[in-house]
């Protein structure tokens, strides 16, 4: 039942063959039992427990609140959740009680969605592996794969099984291991610079990015205001157009969505591939890109030129110095943001009594790591009067130019972007922490967070497995607003390429029957 | 009545003398001074020889704006490789093109009616600070800045 997509498990519920409550047990004990992946920063046991037996009183009634009743998500640690602890992975936030919901979180709970827990993420969500937060890195549940680990033995012998783990990327990490390991049906990420799609892509889950302006950040705690947004993960696109379809539309509280009237959709199937035009852009061609992932990308791109589509190259000149202007803007408002952190109102205060000053800057030393107070001087400095001509205000020039080049791209009559999400698939823990945290954001974050600036609807769809038995993910990038245009190309294409299930036999005694691999019945881009 | 008001005003400043000693002496003991001298000593140890953008005064500068410290030489490597990186933005030809704040630029941001539909939430809020009196968020006095405690002679620090 784990298996099943939220659509068919929203099925099942409507029809009696399990109530809210089993769910939800089910999903509790698979929690613990991959406690050690370490996804969860909070599980909401009794809240969830609650919850589910609501949702059975309703069922029982007859008054179903739709799709999403008892199902069991999980939210991302940064999404303020009434009376449950929200840290934000980070020691100045640890204890913190919001007195309120995020207004996403809201809308799933009014629409009857069972609250798992509060996932784990880099602390803030700065950074691209889920390894900087105080709570520890997250695991990525390929790891324990049957598919990676039979690789492995082919290789490696008697090496120690868990030494080499996998990162989940970042920094929704949490979030996307989560619904990996079956642990919830959807999860709720953000998406800053590539922060669900990222993760998505290496945990072998839909990572959906919506348009800037088209859900609510009211709850979110702030990264970057001008490019965060909440962002879906789950294990098919479907399952993301549904979750889409309750949260997206305009929030009284978040002055920054917009007024469109938005409904919500079942995504139809697609059939006019040979009417598409899509399009490659070559600066994403880059010298780093792992020969496997522009294999696949390649292929991705004959594929829908075989089913009749217009497959053209394209440019988006400014993309090598979209990661640099990305780098300047981010850091400046996140120097911004980060000054509400002072110990007075909320969240860790130190010790220190003596002044204002040494007050907050002591309790600021606690309560950052080195990533964040990096971040945080990095933006001062390119805040400072003598340099705000020559580094913010010409990062929000090139952010324009950046931005016209999509529109440009769009304008000549592409449909839909396609590019790799990451330059390869997950890479092992130990190789990772190598690099420093920004220049790993800078390296993981090429092909995403150009999206961001512009903002644009993405999604990541996992196509296939590498050589090693890991997930890799491809990016479709949609024009403003047209998240459902988007999100039906996709869902065409996943149909496709019938991305394998997760074989994790060793954790699902009783599920065994779910987990098998599905049979590659059309067009599969396996090497 | 004017010998009560003396007696009292006499005692608050009794009072506000004791205060400060303890306050410098709670200073001193949490290691105030060698935080203060920390800070002086790092930022002489900066490299001269470094490519200087981040020269002492800037990391000065820096650390007193944005109330964080660096905390090692590292950081303000780390400060400079990131400066480096920002850099190359200068070979991007942006004249005539104006800056882009928010991609929404093209519509009007939504605005409420001024009418108050909520609040009287004061007692929740109040529980997620450490100090509290009544309905005020308690901060600590903000004269004594690290500039003050550096003109302060040793022998007052020592008390």
């Amino acid at each position: 039942m784990l298996g099943r997509t939220l659509r068919e498990v929203s099925t099942a519920l409507k029809q009696g063959h399990i109530t809210p409550t089993e769910l939800c047990q089910k999903c509790l004990s698979l929690i613990k039992k991959t406690k050690f992946l370490n996804a969860y920063i909070t599980v909401s046991e009794e809240v969830a427990l609650k919850q589910a037996e609501e949702s059975e009183k309703r069922y029982k009634k007859g008054h179903s609140l739709g799709d999403l009743d008892g199902i069991p998500v999980a939210v991302k640690d940064n999404f303020s959740t009434s009376s449950i602890e929200t840290t934000c992975a980070s020691n100045m936030l640890k204890g913190y009680v919001p007195p309120y919901n995020a207004t996403v979180v809201q809308k799933l709970l009014d629409k009857g969605a069972v609250l798992m827990g509060k996932t784990n993420l880099d602390e803030f969500a700065m950074g691209s592996g889920s390894t900087d937060g105080v709570f520890g890195p997250v695991k990525n549940p390929w790891s324990y794969s049957k598919q990676y680990r039979e690789k492995r033995k082919q290789k490696a012998h008697g090496e120690n099984e868990d030494s080499n783990w996998l990162i989940t990327g970042g920094s929704s990490g949490g979030s996307a291991a989560a619904v990996a390991a079956f642990t919830c049906f959807a999860a709720l990420g953000s998406d800053t610079g590539g922060s669900t799609r990222n993760p998505a892509a290496h945990c072998g889950v839909v990572g959906f990015k919506p348009s800037y302006g088209l859900v609510s950040r009211h709850g979110l705690i702030p990264l970057v205001n001008s490019m965060d947004v909440p962002g879906i993960l789950t294990r098919c696109v479907d399952d993301a157009a549904i979750v889409l379809g309750m949260l997206a539309g305009h929030d009284p509280k978040d002055s920054t969505t917009i007024q469109d009237p938005v409904k919500p959709f079942t995504l139809p199937t697609f059939a006019d591939v040979n009417k598409l035009c899509i399009g490659i852009p070559k600066e994403y061609l880059a010298p780093e890109l792992s020969s496997e992932v522009r294999s696949f990308w390649s292929k991705a791109a004959n594929l829908f030129e075989s089913e009749g589509a217009k497959v053209i190259e394209v440019s988006l000149p400014h993309t090598s110095y979209s990661i640099v202007c990305y780098h300047v803007l981010c850091t400046s408002e996140v120097a911004s943001n980060m000054a509400r952190f002072d110990g007075l109102e909320y969240g860790h205060r130190c010790d220190i009594n003596v002044s204002t000053e040494a007050m907050y800057a002591a309790t600021r030393r606690e309560g950052f790591n080195d990533v964040v107070r990096g971040r945080i001087l990095s933006g001062n400095f390119f805040l400072l009067k003598e340099n705000y001509e020559n580094y913010f205000i010409k990062a929000q020039k090139v952010r324009r130019l950046i931005a016209n080049d999509f529109v440009n791209v769009f304008n000549s009559g592409v449909d839909v972007l396609l590019t790799p999400t990451t330059l390869s698939e997950a890479v092992p823990y130990l190789e990772f922490i190598k690099e420093d945290n920004r220049t790993r954001s800078a390296q993981d974050d090429i092909f995403t967070q150009a999206v961001n600036m512009a903002g644009l609807p993405a999604v990541s769809v996992p196509v296939a497995l590498s050589n090693q038995g890991l997930p890799i993910g491809l990016q479709f990038i949609g024009r403003a607003f047209c998240d459902q245009q988007l999100l039906k190309i996709a869902k065409w294409f996943e149909k496709q390429v019938q991305f394998p299930v997760i074989q994790l036999q060793e954790l699902m005694d009783d599920c065994s029957s779910d987990f098998e691999i599905e049979k590659l019945s059309s067009v599969s881009l396996k090497q | 009545m004017s010998s009560l008001l003396s007696a009292s005003s006499a005692l608050r400043e009794d009072a506000l003398r004791r205060l400060k000693r303890e306050m410098w002496a709670r200073a001193v003991k949490l290691g105030l001074r060698s935080w203060v001298g920390w800070r002086r000593g790092f930022t002489s140890k900066a490299d001269p020889q470094r490519s200087g953008r981040v020269t002492a005064e800037v990391i000065e500068h820096l650390e007193r704006l944005a109330l964080v410290d660096f905390g090692s030489q590292e950081a303000v490597a780390r400060l400079e490789k990131a400066i480096a990186f920002a850099d190359r933005l200068r070979a991007v030809d942006t004249d005539g093109v104006e800056p882009m704040e928010s991609v929404l630029e093209d519509r009007c941001l939504y605005l409420r009616s001024d009418n108050v539909v909520e609040g009287n939430c004061a007692e929740e809020l109040l529980q997620n600070a450490h100090r509290v009196v009544e309905e005020y968020f308690v901060a600590p006095p903000g004269m004594c800045s690290p500039k003050w405690l550096n003109r302060l002679s040793l022998s007052e620090l020592r008390i």
